[in-house]
């Protein structure tokens, strides 16, 4: 009983009498009396509001690190480089959870005290107002004048005549309201801003909703990407994905049975100002058949723009250069030839990447290094990209010979090169000795045999694709938490009680008001409720109220 | 063209900061003038302007108002506050041609850098502060907004400028529009809450001072503001109107998000920091009502919000890295 009386700032007592009325909780063990009690205490503790005030704090601290320290979520390789970057906290950060800070346990359970406590706190809201719902505004309380918004003057008008005039007008606005009779005459009560309450409790309900949406669609959706050289396809299976991370519920058989191709890519450059190398459009041309057997048709992917194909949608998020290479090994046999790759490393779109070739005899070949869109030579003669756009492609690459280690059996990254059984082709003298390839060259490998052939570049796409089932649930949610949260916030539950009364054969009027929730201007109500209910010869003497004012 | 454009936008920047000051100096020259007149600790103010130098009022001038009478004084200081709040319209008109031709410069709308997020804001500061004056009569925050004012866009121009430059292809979207006009009225209200909340901090400790001196004379502009209760309850008003709008705003990003990169909600430093502002200002509203965290717990509450909501658009701007970082810095 003692905590809701909290949660209403007005004291009268007799407004809160229906809203305090809770059930009684614990457990029916009559024989465990203290276990009970303090069950009954905990549930009470947990449902208070200071509790769901300390509980808000909690979370809003409890967010924090998430945006200090990398998630392994949002950004794997941001993680990756802290590791390295600290060795010795990394491990700390790891026990506490702190690069998974939104699905740690002290975040859950955060979030999860709340919703308890949410749930516990609205249950007997609701049930408190569905009783009120037909409520009746309650008789004047017997001394008027203590309220703070308060009118009281004397007039020679006749009290029913009074009465019927402040009935009117108060029913004319919209609010319940009721006589009852009184010592020498009547009072007219009134109430407005029951929808309060509605409000505020869909806002909390709408919470739930939001919560069990977005916990719905993490568990039945999923999340992968997938880079695709533009010319090659992409059909939707697992393997064809570079990572994927599935919902708890999600099924791999459930993936949509589509296709679609690459057909090419085209960015748009700033090219003057200073806004020069920002790109301002990307987009790329698909052809996709929504099902095996279907006919396929076109589709121009763009950013903010995704192909949607049975409730999965694909997203542009990235693009690259993969320069298109031609090796030829010892016995001069075409041991690779195509597209490979490169990931920029910057907003100049220089980019790094390795090209294996296994199957090279007599030794196996690997090369790694960077493709420079607009090749230029810095001041100590180091390559670097001028613009992120081809106009003067270079590729430089350091060539390796030996080993690849692909028969390890250990996975290997495609952008690593494990050196441990390679020596580097080097020039003479043992210098190393960088290949620099423009488009249609062709560099010779030296003692060994072979050769390497730029032959041009051709460019990728990063797509993400995803399926969040359900997602109107939570979307929904925040619009009717949005729109309970206006009328909760707006709505003013307000009481006005027009007591009319005969004495001396004169007709004494009181006016006065009680807002229930705190921020409203009852005075000004009260004012204006009296100068349109005392007959005009007494209006001018209306003094302005400093209240009303503000 | 886009170049005079750009030209024009600096120099009204500039002429809108320059008028700020303007602004301020002369709510400055209202609080001082009438800094000595004590506020009658029975009479409304309102009576007392009425009244003017007429009786009562008179006897409790102190001596160094020269030869003026308190009407006199309190006639001066309003003129300053009007003319205050004249050169505040002012200013925020040519802040919004300013804004505006910014926007035309770069072919759309203008917050893709620092720079635009502060001329932008804080013209929703100004809108927000005007609006308020008109409906609850806040012209004593005057002092406080355009001492804000000035120092944002004075910040602006001397340290945040950025030639105009094309928004990258994530933020070609009407969601963003959208997302960040909310966002910009909410933040516009929420500073405006946060330097009500700081009034009405300073005016509950003139009270409580008052309250154990109750003979002491009640000089200073603060006394001529309302009452703490008044205030607070327009901050709690202002508040009541961004939270709701912030909740918009705060949607209509995850939408966006869902656009560009398939996903509502990534837990980016961004979207972090706007959880925690919106989380910390629902305790705002929770505090109100909430047995011993009203009044003043409460400001602080709000103060702590404003806080995170700064924190995210300077602090995650300069420093932070994620898909948001557009901030051109
Ligand atoms: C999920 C966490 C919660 C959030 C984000 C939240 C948010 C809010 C907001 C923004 C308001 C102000 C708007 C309004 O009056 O409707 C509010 C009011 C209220 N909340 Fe919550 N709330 C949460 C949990 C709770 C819990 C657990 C309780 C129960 C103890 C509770 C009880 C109330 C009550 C009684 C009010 C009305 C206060 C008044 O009369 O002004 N809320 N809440």
């Amino acid at each position: 009983m003692r905590q809701l009386s909290e949660t209403h700032l007005d004291a009268e007592a007799e407004a809160e009498a229906a809203t305090t009325a809770r059930p009684s909780t614990g457990p029916p063990l009559a024989s465990a009396l203290r276990p009970a009690e303090f069950a009954r205490w905990t549930w009470r503790q947990l449902t208070s509001m200071r509790t769901a005030l300390i509980l808000l704090f909690m979370l809003a601290l409890a967010a924090i690190p998430g945006s200090l320290i990398p998630q392994t979520a949002v950004d794997p390789s941001a993680v990756f480089a802290f590791r390295n970057r600290h060795p010795s906290l990394a491990p700390v950060l790891d026990r506490l959870g702190l690069f998974a800070v939104y699905t740690s346990v002290i975040f859950s359970a955060i979030y999860l005290l709340l919703m308890l406590s949410l749930v516990g706190c609205i249950v007997p809201r609701l049930r408190v107002y569905w009783r009120s719902a037909h409520a009746r505004p309650p008789n004047a309380p017997r001394n008027l004048s203590r309220l703070s918004a308060y009118r009281r003057w004397e007039t020679a008008e006749p009290t029913p005549v009074v009465v019927e005039r402040a009935a009117a007008l108060l029913r004319q606005q919209r609010r319940r309201t009721e006589l009852y009779p009184a010592a020498d005459g009547v009072v007219v009560s009134a109430e407005k801003g029951y929808l309060r309450e509605a409000g505020n409790l869909l806002f909390h309900l709408a919470l739930l909703v939001v919560l069990v949406g977005v916990a719905v669609t993490h568990l039945y959706g999923f999340k992968g990407s997938a880079s695709v050289i533009t010319g090659d396809g992409f059909s939707n299976t697992l393997i064809q994905y570079d990572d994927f991370s599935p919902g708890a519920r999600f099924q791999p058989s459930n993936l949509a049975p589509f296709s679609f191709t690459v057909k090419n890519f085209h960015v748009d450059w700033q090219r003057t100002g200073p806004g020069r190398g920002t790109p301002i459009k990307f987009d790329a041309q698909l052809s996709v058949t929504d099902r095996p057997g279907a006919t396929p048709y076109d589709y121009d992917l763009q950013v903010n723009s995704p192909l949607v194909v049975d409730g999965t949608s694909v997203f542009l998020v990235g693009h690259g250069y993969a320069p298109d290479v031609t090796v030829r090994d010892g016995a001069g046999n075409v041991a690779y030839s195509g597209p490979v790759i490169f990931l920029p490393q910057d907003g100049s779109f220089v980019s790094f990447g390795v090209i294996k070739v296994p199957d090279s005899v007599p030794t196996q070949l690997g090369f790694e290094g960077y493709f420079f869109p607009t090749g230029a030579l810095g001041p100590h003669s180091q390559p670097y990209s001028a613009f992120p756009g081809a106009d003067n492609p270079v590729l430089s690459l350091i060539g390796y010979r030996g080993n690849l280690g692909l028969d390890a059996g250990a996975p290997q990254s495609v952008f690593v090169l494990n050196k441990a059984r390679l020596h580097q082709i080097t020039g003479a003298g043992g210098r190393p000795r960088p290949l620099l390839l423009r488009p249609g060259q062709t560099r010779a490998l030296g003692n060994g045999g072979g050769s390497i052939r730029f032959n041009g570049y051709s460019q990728w796409v990063r797509l993400q694709i995803s399926r969040s089932p359900a997602k109107v649930v939570p979307l929904t949610g925040v619009l009717l938490a949005i729109g309970g949260l206006l009328g909760s916030l707006f709505i003013r539950p307000r009481r006005t009680w027009v007591r009319v009364r005969g004495e001396g054969g004169r007709t004494v009027v009181e006016v006065a008001g009680l807002d229930r929730v705190s921020g409203g201007d009852p005075a000004s109500h009260v004012a204006d409720l009296a100068s349109k209910l005392r007959p005009p010869e007494h209006r001018p003497l209306e003094p302005v109220l400093q209240e009303a004012q503000q | 063209m886009t170049q005079a454009l750009a030209t024009f936008n600096n120099h009204a920047i500039v002429a809108a900061t320059v008028v700020y000051a303007l602004a301020l100096l002369a709510h400055a020259a209202e609080w001082a003038a009438a800094r000595q007149l004590p506020v009658d600790n029975t009479v409304g103010e309102r009576e007392l302007l009425r009244v003017g130098a007429a009786a009562g009022a008179g006897s409790s001038v102190a001596d160094d108002a020269g030869a003026d009478g308190p009407g006199e004084v309190l006639e001066r200081s309003d003129r300053f506050g009007r003319t205050g709040l004249a050169l505040t319209v002012l200013g925020a008109l040519i802040a919004a041609v300013g804004v505006v031709c910014r926007g035309l410069a770069a072919a759309r709308v203008p917050w893709g850098s620092m720079y635009e997020f502060a001329i932008t804001g804080s013209l929703a500061v100004a809108v927000a502060y005007l609006f308020l004056v008109r409906r609850y009569a806040v012209r004593w925050l005057g002092l406080l907004v355009t001492g804000f004012l000035v120092t944002v866009l004075g910040i602006a121009v001397l340290v945040l400028y950025r030639p105009v430059t094309p928004l990258v292809p994530a933020l070609h979207s009407y969601w963003l529009v959208i997302h960040v006009s909310a966002a910009a009225i909410a933040g516009g209200a929420f500073t405006v809450g946060a330097l009500v909340s700081v009034l009405y901090l300073a005016r509950i400790r003139l009270e409580a001072k008052a309250a154990a001196a109750p003979k002491a004379p009640r000089t200073g502009f603060l006394w001529r503001a309302p009452s703490a209760a008044a205030i607070d309850r327009i901050a709690y008003r202002v508040h009541a109107f961004a939270f709701p709008l912030w909740t918009f705003a705060v949607l209509c990003g995850a939408i966006w998000a869902q656009y560009a990169w398939g996903r509502f909600w990534g837990w980016d430093p961004k979207e972090v920091w706007a959880f925690i502002t919106w989380v910390v200002y629902a305790a705002y509203l929770h505090a109100r009502a909430t047995a011993g965290w009203q009044g003043r717990a409460a400001a602080y509450v709000a103060l702590l919000g404003y806080a995170t909501f700064l924190f995210n658009f300077v602090g995650i701007n300069l420093f932070g890295s994620g898909l948001h970082s557009y901030s051109g810095m």
